[in-house]
């Protein structure tokens, strides 16, 4: 179970979170691993916080409990740092990801956010400014794409590609590929 | 979604359910939506729209008016299916009896869900628990694979000659019903020609056979015959799904028993559990043996009928098991599987010590750390002198 990566999704509702979650185990799907996504289901309020897992792996995944301890955390709106406890369980070496404007260096002192790896992308902007929404999840899995290391950037274009090719019109498609590569190339470490 | 090659897909337990429903392509549905379940009838209702499917679809209005309309269905002569969860589930309690005695092979989806109050839409299994005496074989599935694989195989189950019963196959709500996860789904024309074309018996659109279904049978008539008739049938049912899963082996490759058995050959503790924790526990299994301790597990797949020689023959020989239910029984001494267990274990000589544990009600999450401290009560127990106390231990209640 080495082989095992847990992602743990922070976001609040009509964000996208757990679209992006299940975007990630779909990708993962085209990549022949093994995945799981869910959400933690609760009262469906548009901007109420929610929470969503991915699991993968490259053994069949046999737990189906929440996730306790994320190797990497994903935070699609920077106002939760301020509310919930994003990094809990996280160990020491998690990678952090948040939804920000601002580089990784001033996040930590804004939020008072110690230890972890640290990453910070303009989602918001860069999904008004290339699908025309403010919609932070498809740059977020961009910018996860890079850090996490867990397929290429092309399996997500490609499942973009085919996936939203059958549900949106082809400016939609583009917008959301060109919205992904963006964040994968933007995303700041320290 | 039609699928010529047997292939992955990415699916939610929901819509692992509808797509073998689809590949099945019964006569008729009729549902009505609930929680956790409302996606099964849902896509479903989509594929009737599509012309996906020759179905005739009956939206009811009400879960009791559902399985009523599936009774005169599966009366008529009609392969018929349903999907509910919970309250739904509850609400078709009297006619659930019914379409066991009618002997209509009537397979249905469960969506396990904790029946209120208080008021909760979350996973646990008190729904499929408190409908074990109506009759219905009862299958429950641990993941997506399972939910696909059960529910083909169900059709074949309920429609087999030594059986004639309605079966109901179950999925743990939210945590496989909403979860995104892998299923390997077989061709559609593998499952055509899997589940055969339906061969009613005594249907009452058979105008030149006539016969009367539902009569009153009463003081002198063959009620209590009938209800031993019920009981034979259930006890086909054993040999028949073990024959079925045999047969379904060699079209999908994936062999399931009427239990699930894991490390119990010597193992000296085990624990008991049903649908989606199994693998947690077979985790924490693996984790235990590593350190040396002989623990197993066994995953309940039919709880009706239960086949109790397979629980004494795989774990008959330990010192102590853990039984863990996701529902109770108040009052009983302990949850459903519990009691089912222990008294399968009743006639082992030496006789396993059986322990009750409750965990995961209105959808409380269960994690590794539980089932260990499960595992660490078991041990305890095997090596006293004298008996352990036998009352539940909850696993995760809040302590305040």
């Amino acid at each position: 179970m080495q082989a095992l990566t847990e992602i743990r999704w922070h976001g609040r509702g009509g964000q996208g979170a757990v679209t992006a979650a299940k975007m990630v185990a779909e990708v993962a799907l085209g990549q022949k691993k093994y995945f799981q996504a869910f959400p933690e289901y609760g009262p469906e309020r548009s901007g109420a916080p929610i929470v969503a897992f991915t699991r993968i792996s490259d053994e069949p995944i046999q737990i189906y409990c929440g996730i306790e301890n994320p190797q990497i955390v994903v935070v699609l709106d920077p106002t939760l740092l301020s509310i919930v406890d994003v990094t809990k369980g996280a160990p020491e070496d998690a990678i952090v990801l948040v939804n920000s404007d601002l580089p990784p260096a001033k996040l930590r002192a804004k939020y008072h956010i110690e230890g972890h790896r640290l990453f910070s992308i303009a989602a918001t902007r860069i999904a008004t400014e290339t699908i025309g929404r403010p919609i932070p999840n498809t740059p977020m899995v961009g910018a996860l794409t890079r850090i996490a290391g867990l397929f290429p950037l092309a399996s997500v274009v490609d499942f973009l590609r085919a996936d939203f090719g059958k549900k949106f019109p082809p400016k939609v498609v583009e917008g959301n590929i060109e919205a992904i590569t963006r964040s994968y190339e933007e995303v700041q470490g320290e | 979604m039609t699928t010529e090659q047997a292939t992955i897909l990415a699916v939610t337990g929901n819509e692992a359910v509808a797509e073998a429903m689809r590949q099945v392509n019964p006569d008729v549905v009729a549902a009505y939506p609930i929680t956790p379940q409302t996606e099964i009838v849902q896509i479903y209702a989509q594929f009737v729209a599509d012309g996906k499917v020759d179905t005739e679809f009956i939206t009811a209005e009400s879960e009791h008016s559902a399985m009523s309309a599936a009774i005169g269905s599966a009366a008529a002569g009609a392969r018929t299916m349903t999907a509910t969860s919970s309250q739904g589930f509850a609400l078709m309690w009297e006619l659930l009896f019914v379409a066991a005695s009618y002997r209509l092979p009537i397979v249905m989806a469960n969506v396990n869900r904790a029946l209120s109050g208080p008021i909760n839409i979350h996973c646990d299994h008190s729904d499929s628990m408190g409908g074990r005496d109506c009759g219905w074989i009862q299958l429950y599935g641990e993941n997506h694979q399972e939910a696909y694989d059960n529910h083909v195989m169900a059709v074949r189950i309920a429609e087999h000659a030594d059986v004639r019963l309605p079966v109901m196959t179950m999925i743990d709500g939210y945590v496989i019903s909403g979860a995104i996860g892998p299923m390997e789904s077989l061709t559609d024309a593998q499952v055509q020609e899997f589940v055969g074309p339906y061969r009613p018996i005594h249907p009452m659109l058979d105008s030149k056979h006539p016969v009367t279904v539902g009569p009153f049978d009463g003081l002198h008539g063959f009620y209590m015959e009938h209800k031993a008739t019920q009981q034979q049938a259930m006890e086909r049912a054993s040999r028949v799904i073990d024959e079925i899963a045999a047969e379904y082996a060699e079209l999908s490759g994936r062999r399931y028993g009427l239990i699930d058995a894991y490390r119990t050959e010597d193992a000296e503790v085990a624990i008991v559990v049903v649908g989606s924790t199994a693998g947690t526990t077979r985790m924490i299994v693996d984790k235990l043996r590593a350190k040396g301790v002989r623990a197993g597990c066994v995953r309940v797949r039919a709880f009706r009928p239960f086949p109790a020689a397979e629980y004494a023959e795989a774990i008959g020989h330990c010192k102590v098991v853990g039984v863990m239910d996701r529902s109770d029984s108040f009052g009983a001494q302990g949850g459903q599987v519990f009691l089912e267990v222990r008294s399968a274990l009743y006639d082992c000589d030496p006789r396993p010590q059986v322990l009750p544990f409750i965990y995961g009600l209105g959808g409380r999450d269960i994690f590794p750390a539980n089932i260990e401290q499960a595992f660490t009560v078991l041990r305890d127990a095997a090596k006293r002198k004298t008996k352990t106390t036998v009352e539940r231990r909850y696993l995760n209640l809040r302590e305040e």
